[in-house]
């Protein structure tokens, strides 16, 4: 199990320093493509990278598509974090801030991100605000786009992470709004993605 | 020893005087109203007075009925006195005197003429705390039951469950009852002194084909009167709390005419079923059902523009498909929850794990952020590979109670399901099939996730999505008994054939 970590571990530097130069070299980012390349990493932060002010990097983020079954994922670009961690926190603010008509977010409106940790393991622990539960309008396919959409943009983006657990006002919950399991980190899961 | 039969003419005689005059009393208000005392010496009926809305008593019919003694004492105060024990009332005071305690009264005493009248109530509160025998004031059936008769209040409930119905008929406190078919009716027998009944059990004809009414037979007796559609019954009596609770399923005859509808508005009835109807345990060793209306109590679920909630559309039709379950397969059928209330996921897999159910069937409206969204959807549950392996970790020794050691099986309670995935999938295929043609599919119209109320089920278990709320068309027609009468088919359609491929001998 440990090698199978530090395996994993290197292949996710190895990425990330490959990103990053990518990144680097790509200079100002293209404009938004909606539904392409779902399942390809973007570029994560290396820790010992200086940051850069105004520096972004480009991330999927993911939206309710058309048909209301499925998410659909958009190439955005998202603020530059120091390290692992800080990164990941972009990603997850950018991927909740509200968007504008016609398209439309997973997540209830007024959900904040209190803070986002990852372990070595690569299991994110994301603590969102308690308007997640609170304005969550039910059913399960909107529950499982509301999970999905935040394990997808964190396990998308960043392959250092594998798996995403959800936190509410910083405890674990069973769910949402009564349907999909929470208890435990949920791993990345493209069938949700169009 | 002769007494008995005389004893039990006498309780016969008294419990039929009991119906007539609660009958009597409660649909003629222009006769002169009467209290009936009902005891093993006899019955004995008590005037009462109506003085401002208030029903009252006079001292002195109380006293013959009861051996009283009634006095007026200097200060103006009324005693009331029986083997050396007294109670003090004092006009103008809604209050009496017992042995030095103080009860409360609706009304003080009042004086008509010569006589003194007091509130009903004196009885139950006053009377009672002196008095050597039990007194059980019924005050809205105008009924007092002296000593320890068992008179058990009775109320029935009809329910029409697609072209099948239900009785539901409650005696407080329990008195159980033997169901018996003569002719063109039900024969209801108590096992009690005398029934307490409302002088209409059930107003109007219920369901003109299947029940046409509800009366007393006998002063123990209640007869239901069939109608042309009936084709038989199933009953089964059941304690809730102090009452106990006789359900009968009455099913029609497959050839006759649809049942009339619930609603207001005809509906298209659903298909008749393939199989022709069972009443007794069936043969199969597939026995139980869990049925768990989804949501409920704090807990609205999805809520349509319209205003109607997931949590009621799921229980009406988890109610429904119990009905037609118990009545035509003999299969015994349990909700989660059978009213509004907040039920933990635990608790709802419990329900299930504990009673050792076949299947279970979690009842769902779904919703989406975009209106568009629409049609049914059965969910499997889904594990990640790390879950699947723990759950087939196998067997563990441990020690037994004479010495030596057993491998026992032990599966974690979060993944119980993982061993079910196969059947559930199974049936998750035959309801895809049963709602093809009956109500809008979903697409895909089978999913698979990781659905919390699944995962700890320890039987084939599905999560079924009816429809859509958020989308408009199917809000309209979620709530109307064509949509639910075609989910209804759809899952005893399944349930049938699910069963009839069920390997035998596994439980």
């Amino acid at each position: 199990m440990n090698r199978r970590v530090a395996f994993a571990a290197t292949i996710a530097a190895v990425l990330v320093f490959v990103a990053l130069v990518a990144v680097a070299r790509r200079g100002a980012p293209p404009a938004e493509r909606p539904g392409t390349g779902a399942g390809k990493p973007v570029a994560p932060a290396a820790p010992s990278t200086p940051a850069a002010p105004g520096r972004k990097i480009k991330a999927r983020l993911f939206y309710v598509a058309d048909d209301g079954m499925r998410l659909t994922s958009v190439e955005r670009d998202v603020a530059y974090g120091e390290g692992a961690d800080e990164q990941a926190r972009e990603i997850v603010a950018a991927q909740i801030a509200p968007v504008t008509s016609p398209m439309v977010s997973a997540i209830p409106s007024g959900t904040t991100v209190r803070a986002v940790f990852i372990t070595k393991s690569g299991d994110a622990y994301v603590d969102l605000s308690r308007e997640t539960r609170a304005a969550h309008p039910g059913g399960t396919v909107n529950e499982l786009l509301t999970v999905y959409t935040i394990v997808n943009a964190l396990t998308v983006n960043l392959p250092a992470v594998t798996a995403v657990q959800l936190l509410i006002d910083g405890k674990e919950v069973d769910t949402l709004s009564g349907h999909v399991d929470l208890r435990r980190p949920l791993a990345k899961n493209l069938t949700w993605v169009q | 020893m002769n007494v008995r039969p005389r004893f039990f003419s006498l309780i016969a005689a008294i419990a039929a005087f009991v119906v007539a005059v609660a009958a009597a009393v409660s649909s003629q208000t222009s006769q002169p109203p009467s209290l009936s005392l009902l005891s093993r010496e006899g019955r004995r009926a008590l005037p009462i007075a109506l003085v401002a809305d208030q029903e009252f008593v006079a001292l002195d019919d109380l006293a013959a009925a009861f051996q009283l003694t009634v006095r007026e004492e200097s200060l103006g105060a009324v005693t009331v006195s029986y083997k050396g024990k007294t109670v003090v009332l004092t006009p103008d005071q809604a209050l009496a005197s017992v042995g030095g305690r103080l009860v409360s009264l609706p009304s003080p005493p009042s004086r008509s003429g010569r006589r003194w009248l007091v509130p009903v109530e004196f009885i139950s509160r006053a009377l009672s705390l002196i008095y050597d025998a039990r007194l059980d004031l019924r005050k809205p059936s105008r009924l007092l039951v002296i000593g320890d008769l068992r008179v058990p209040k009775i109320t029935a409930r009809y329910d029409a469950l697609g072209p099948a119905g239900r009785l539901t008929i409650d005696a407080t406190p329990r008195a159980t009852a033997t169901v018996t078919q003569e002719a063109e009716h039900l024969s209801i027998k108590f096992d009690a002194d005398a029934l307490d009944v409302p002088a209409t059990l059930l107003a109007g004809s219920p369901s003109p084909g299947l029940v046409l009414g509800v009366r007393v037979a006998d002063p123990t007796t209640i007869a239901v009167d069939l109608g042309p559609r009936f084709a038989g019954f199933r009953a089964s009596n059941q304690p809730v709390d102090t009452t106990q609770r006789l359900v009968i399923d009455l099913v029609t005859a497959q050839t006759d005419a649809p049942a009339v509808s619930p609603s207001p508005t005809p509906t298209p009835t659903p298909p008749p079923v393939d199989l022709p109807p069972s009443f007794g345990q069936s043969a199969s060793p597939f026995r139980t059902i869990t049925l768990d209306p989804g949501h409920g109590g704090d807990d609205d679920g999805v809520k349509s523009a319209e205003g109607t909630k997931e949590k009621d559309l799921t229980l009406t039709i988890a109610r429904r498909v119990k009905g037609v379950i118990e009545a035509r397969l003999g299969l015994r059928v349990l909700l989660t929850r059978d009213d509004d209330r907040t039920v933990p996921v635990d608790e709802r897999t419990s329900v299930a794990n504990n009673n050792k159910a076949d299947l279970f069937i979690s009842l769902h409206a779904n919703g989406s952020m975009r209106p568009a969204a629409r049609g049914a959807s059965i969910y499997v549950a889904a594990f990640d590979r790390d879950a699947a392996q723990a759950a087939a970790g196998g067997a563990e020794r441990v020690p037994t109670f004479g010495g030596g050691l057993r491998d026992i099986e032990l599966v974690p309670w979060d993944l119980a399901q993982t061993r079910h995935l196969d059947q559930s999938s199974a049936f998750a295929g035959l309801l895809q099939q049963t709602l093809h043609d009956r109500v809008p599919l979903a697409t895909p119209p089978m999913e698979r996730a990781p659905l919390r109320v699944l995962e700890s089920a320890n039987m084939p278990a599905v999560l079924v999505e009816i429809g859509f709320l958020t989308n408009p068309e199917q809000a309209k027609l979620m709530p109307g008994d064509a949509f639910q009468n075609a989910v209804v088919q759809a899952l005893f359609d399944a349930i049938v054939r699910f069963r009839d491929t069920w390997p035998g001998g596994t439980h």
